[in-house]
C-alpha cells in the first residue's frame, strides 16, 4: 500500500498574498510529491514495507528517514493553514502558551525567532512535552520532534523552496506572513 | 580590517541565461552581503579580527557556530564567483584535465560524480572539486562548511564549488537542482579552477 498525500483542504490560490499560487504549485504539486514518490521507491524490500510513516519516522535513518519525515512534516504544515478561520488560539490551548510563553504576542516573537535563526534547511516547530508544557524547538533538514518524544502542535517549514519565490532572502517576511493564515482551530485539535 | 563584499568579475546578467540575473543580485547583494556582516559582528573585538578567513576556517571547530556558517559563507561564496564566468565553460586543460582524467577517469566521469554529488547533498550545501596533497577529490557539505574546516570530512583545498541551497537556483529553477547542475558546466571558468589547481 504505497503511501499517498492528502489533497489541499483549500484551492492553491486560497492562501494569497501571504502564499502564493506558484509556490503551492511547487511546494505541494512538485516537493510534497517528490518525497512521497522517493519513499514509495524506496521502502520495498525493507523492514518498513509495512510501517506506518510515524513507525518509520522514530525507527529509520538515511534516505528512508529523509523522506518520510519530509511527506510527514509537510502534510502538517500544508494542513495547519485556511483561508478564513481562527487567527488566535482559544481555551485550553491559549492557556498553556499563556503558562509557557507569557503571552500570544511573546510566542509569536519567540516562534518567529526560533523560524528565523535556523540556519540551513530545516523546520520550527511548537510542541507539547510529556509533562503538558510546551516548548518551541527547531530541526535540521527533515528533522521531526517525534522522534524525542514530543507532540507538535505546529511547525514552520524554513527550506528557502518555501518562501524563495515569494520573499527570497527575506525568511522574517514569510514567517511574519502565516499568522494570517495558520488555523488555530485545526492547531488546537492536534493539543 | 572588517571583511567586504567583494566585487563580481562580471555583470550580474552576465550568466545569463544559465544563472539569471537577479538569482545573481540577490545572491550577491543580499545572501553574500549578510554572511560578511554576520561574521564582522561574529569577531568584532576578539584575537579573530585580524585573521584571514582561512586561518579562521582552519580552527573553526574551536569558535561559535556563527562564524563557522558566516565564514564559510564569506569564503564559499567568494569562491563561487571566480570559478564562474561569461563565455566560459567547455573543458578543463593541461595538469588540471591530466588530474581529472587520473582521478576519475574522464571528464564527463568526473561531471557526472560532481553533478551526484550535488544532487545528494540532502537540505542546503555545496558540491566541491578538492585538491588533497597529490590527489583530487569529490565531496558535499552541508550548509556553509567546506574542505578547508578543521571539522570537514574531507579536508583540502576546494578548487571548485557549486551553491546547492535552494536560494543559488529557484527563481529560475524551482525544484530541479538537476538542471541547474547541468546548466552549470556553461558557466565554469575553467582557467580559474586550473590556476587554484596549481
Ligand atoms: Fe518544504
Ligand atoms: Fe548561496
Amino acid at each position: 500500500m504505497p503511501f499517498e498525500i492528502p489533497k489541499l483542504s483549500y484551492a492553491p490560490d486560497a492562501l494569497q498574498p501571504y502564499i502564493s499560487k506558484q509556490t503551492i504549485d511547487f511546494h505541494y504539486g512538485k516537493h510534497h510529491q517528490a518525497y512521497v514518490n522517493n519513499l514509495n521507491n524506496l521502502v520495498p524490500g525493507t523492514k518498513f514495507e509495512t510501517a506506518t510513516l510515524e513507525q518509520i519516522i522514530k525507527e529509520a535513518d538515511g534516505g528512508i528517514f529523509n523522506n518520510a519525515a519530509q511527506v510527514w512534516n509537510h502534510t502538517f504544515y500544508f494542513e495547519s493553514f485556511s483561508p478564513s478561520g481562527l487567527r488566535e488560539p482559544s481555551g485550553s490551548l491559549a492557556t498553556a502558551i499563556n503558562k509557557s510563553f507569557n503571552s500570544f504576542s511573546s510566542f509569536k516573537e519567540q516562534f518567529a525567532k526560533s523560524s528565523v535563526t535556523l540556519f540551513g534547511s530545516g523546520w520550527a516547530w511548537l510542541v507539547k512535552k510529556p509533562d503538558g508544557s510546551l516548548e518551541i524547538v527547531q530541526e535540521l533538514n527533515a528533522g521531526n520532534p517525534m522522534r524525542k518524544g514530543l507532540v507538535p502542535l505546529l511547525t514552520c517549514d524554513v527550506w528557502e523552496h518555501a518562501y524563495y519565490l515569494d520573499y527570497q532572502n527575506k525568511r522574517p517576511d514569510y514567517v511574519q506572513a502565516l499568522w494570517n493564515i495558520l488555523d488555530w482551530e485545526i492547531i488546537d485539535k492536534r493539543y | 580590517m572588517a571583511f567586504e563584499l567583494p566585487k563580481l568579475g562580471y555583470d550580474y546578467a552576465a550568466l545569463e541565461p544559465h544563472i539569471d540575473a537577479r538569482t545573481m543580485e540577490i545572491h550577491h547583494t543580499k545572501h553574500h552581503q549578510a554572511y560578511i556582516t554576520n561574521l564582522n559582528n561574529a569577531i568584532a573585538g576578539g584575537e579573530w579580527e585580524t585573521k584571514s578567513i582561512e586561518a579562521i576556517l582552519a580552527e573553526v571547530s574551536k569558535l561559535p557556530a556563527a562564524v563557522r556558517n558566516n565564514g564559510g559563507g564569506h569564503f564559499n561564496h567568494t569562491l563561487f564567483w571566480t570559478v564562474m564566468a561569461p563565455n566560459a565553460g567547455g573543458m578543463p586543460k593541461g595538469d588540471l584535465l591530466d588530474a581529472i582524467n587520473r582521478f576519475f577517469g574522464s571528464f564527463d566521469k568526473f561531471k557526472e560524480l560532481f553533478a551526484a554529488a550535488g544532487m545528494t547533498r540532502f537540505g542546503s550545501g555545496w558540491a566541491w572539486l578538492v585538491k588533497a596533497g597529490n590527489e583530487l577529490k569529490i565531496t558535499s557539505t552541508p550548509n556553509q562548511d567546506n574542505p578547508l574546516m578543521d571539522l570537514a570530512e574531507v579536508k583540502g583545498t576546494p578548487i571548485l564549488g557549486v551553491d546547492v541551497w535552494e536560494h543559488a537556483y529557484y527563481l529560475k529553477y524551482q525544484n530541479r537542482r538537476n538542471e541547474y547542475l547541468a546548466a552549470f558546466w556553461n558557466v565554469v571558468n575553467w582557467d580559474e579552477v586550473g590556476r587554484r589547481f596549481k
